[in-house]
């Protein structure tokens, strides 16, 4: 193997140095509410957290009366220096943490969580050393969570990157940060947002409810002559098909960056 | 630090002594990658160890195919706090590939299709705790879970079992690869919770 390659790993994420170091922190729940039928968001007051970079996540544990423990890792939808931190976490049938953080968990209750983590899947404003190039965003039902995150980054920066998120839902009731993301697009920042909606439309809606396309994705992604870097979050068979269309549509494979979530 | 959270009474009350420290249990076969699922033809595919002299042994597939193939019942952990336990595997043991290397140095960096790398010292590679995998459950290894061929260090994280790989690279020092600078632990044990730097 050649030391091209060896370089070429060790150029695609962004410097070591500037990631905040990880490590355990007690974090007091702030405030918790529906963000839809089968998602809470919840915004936890972390003490001691160091801040975080648009697209990194957290673990989460839990420690039941016996001792018993339970860990997580967990998306962050906020950036930036703030000791404050904003989860939305899905509750998953059958899960054992995911329908305590979503049903259960109140203002007031304490956790331990363990962060940030996570040096790849982030964005940086230009005006922090991030790239200049454009930036495709595509996010699969809770997979909108660090990319919502990044997308806020981008407005509160009034970063001039152009950015485009393309957003697969099932309905329009599932839709994650409905209202932050119309401000989003109406804010100075370049951003564009197309949804595709898998099992139900709102009414008007131009074209029927149905899975992501081929089609779909090369009317609403930035073509891959503008040279984009594309984030994909959502469930590991919404990101493979995704991924491999992105390919298919010329995209370099090293300017895909990916997070796979599954059960649990 | 630890405390209790109210309310928290979780589920699964006996405890596996199988599983590592903050594991869990799952049926299904969870996946995280960085990026795209590469696609790697077995015709084209290649298997190499590098050695400071700059000596390369390579294997493609038909080579590698004809070594001696071990089958390996193993309990595999991932990072993000999932386990599997005892899942089959079929594939050829480093021991195996190591028998005409000649090298002083201790540390490789596992180097994958797709430019992803990932560094492990020799010594969790060798006496019969790695082999370079192709089968998964009786079935050849899907892409995205690394096929054709993936390292498989199941006493290690499971990033540490490259997938993808397509060699090994002889290294003086432990040097970070691609999953370790970008927040993971340089050595990853999973019974004492390596699990980020």
């Amino acid at each position: 193997m050649s030391d091209a390659a060896t370089t070429e790993a060790r150029t695609i994420g962004p410097p070591v140095s500037r990631v905040p170091r990880a490590g355990w922190h007690a974090a007091t729940v702030a405030a918790t509410r529906s963000e839809t039928p089968s998602a809470a968001r919840i915004e936890l007051d972390v003490d001691g957290w160091p801040g975080n970079a648009a697209g990194q996540h957290l673990d989460i544990r839990l420690t039941a009366e016996d001792g018993y423990t339970a860990s997580r890792s967990y998306s962050i939808a906020s950036s930036g220096g703030s000791t404050r931190v904003v989860l939305a976490v899905d509750r998953v049938p059958d899960g054992e943490v995911s329908p305590f953080l979503v049903d259960v968990l109140q203002a007031g209750d304490m956790l331990e969580v363990h962060g940030p983590l996570g040096a790849f899947f982030v964005w940086r404003p230009v005006a922090e050393g991030g790239s200049p190039r454009p930036v495709q965003l595509i996010a699969g039902g809770s997979g909108i969570v660090p990319l919502y995150a990044i997308a806020q980054a981008h407005a509160d920066a009034d970063d001039p990157t152009p950015f485009r998120l393309l957003y697969a839902v099932r309905t329009p009731d599932d839709v994650y940060f409905g209202d932050e993301l119309a401000a989003l697009a109406a804010a100075s920042a370049p951003l564009a947002i197309d949804h595709v909606y898998s099992r139900r439309t709102p009414e008007g809606w131009p074209v029927p409810a149905g899975r992501i396309t081929r089609e779909a994705l090369e009317g609403f992604a930035i073509p891959a002559g503008e040279r984009p870097i594309v984030y994909v979050c959502g469930s590991t068979g919404f990101v493979e098909r995704v991924a491999d269309w992105l390919i298919e549509l010329g995209h370099d494979p090293r300017d895909i960056r990916t997070e796979r979530f599954g059960g649990t | 630090m630890s405390f209790i959270t109210r309310g928290f009474s979780g589920r699964s009350r006996e405890r596996d002594d199988r599983l590592p420290p903050g594991q869990t249990l799952v049926g299904d076969f969870p996946v995280l990658s960085a990026g795209p699922t590469p696609e790697v033809d077995t015709a084209e595919w290649e298997f190499t160890i590098r050695t400071e002299s700059g000596a390369v042994h390579a294997w493609d597939w038909e080579q590698f195919m004809a070594l001696p193939i071990e089958d390996v019942t193993t309990d595999i952990h991932c990072v993000t706090h999932w386990s599997k336990l005892g899942t089959g595997w079929r594939g050829v043991s480093l021991d195996t590939l190591f028998e005409g290397v000649d090298t002083d140095y201790g540390y490789t960096m596992a180097h994958s299709y797709g430019g992803y790398t990932t560094n492990v010292p020799l010594e969790d590679l060798l006496d019969g705790k790695a082999w370079v995998a192709f089968e998964f459950d009786g079935e050849p290894l899907d892409p995205e879970h690394g096929g054709p061929a993936r390292l498989l260090v199941p006493h290690l994280y499971f990033w540490k079992s490259a997938k993808w790989v397509r060699g090994l690279e002889m290294m003086e020092d432990d040097e970070p690869g691609f999953w370790e600078q970008n927040g993971y632990h340089l050595h990853g044990d999973p019974w004492k919770e390596e699990r980020y730097w």
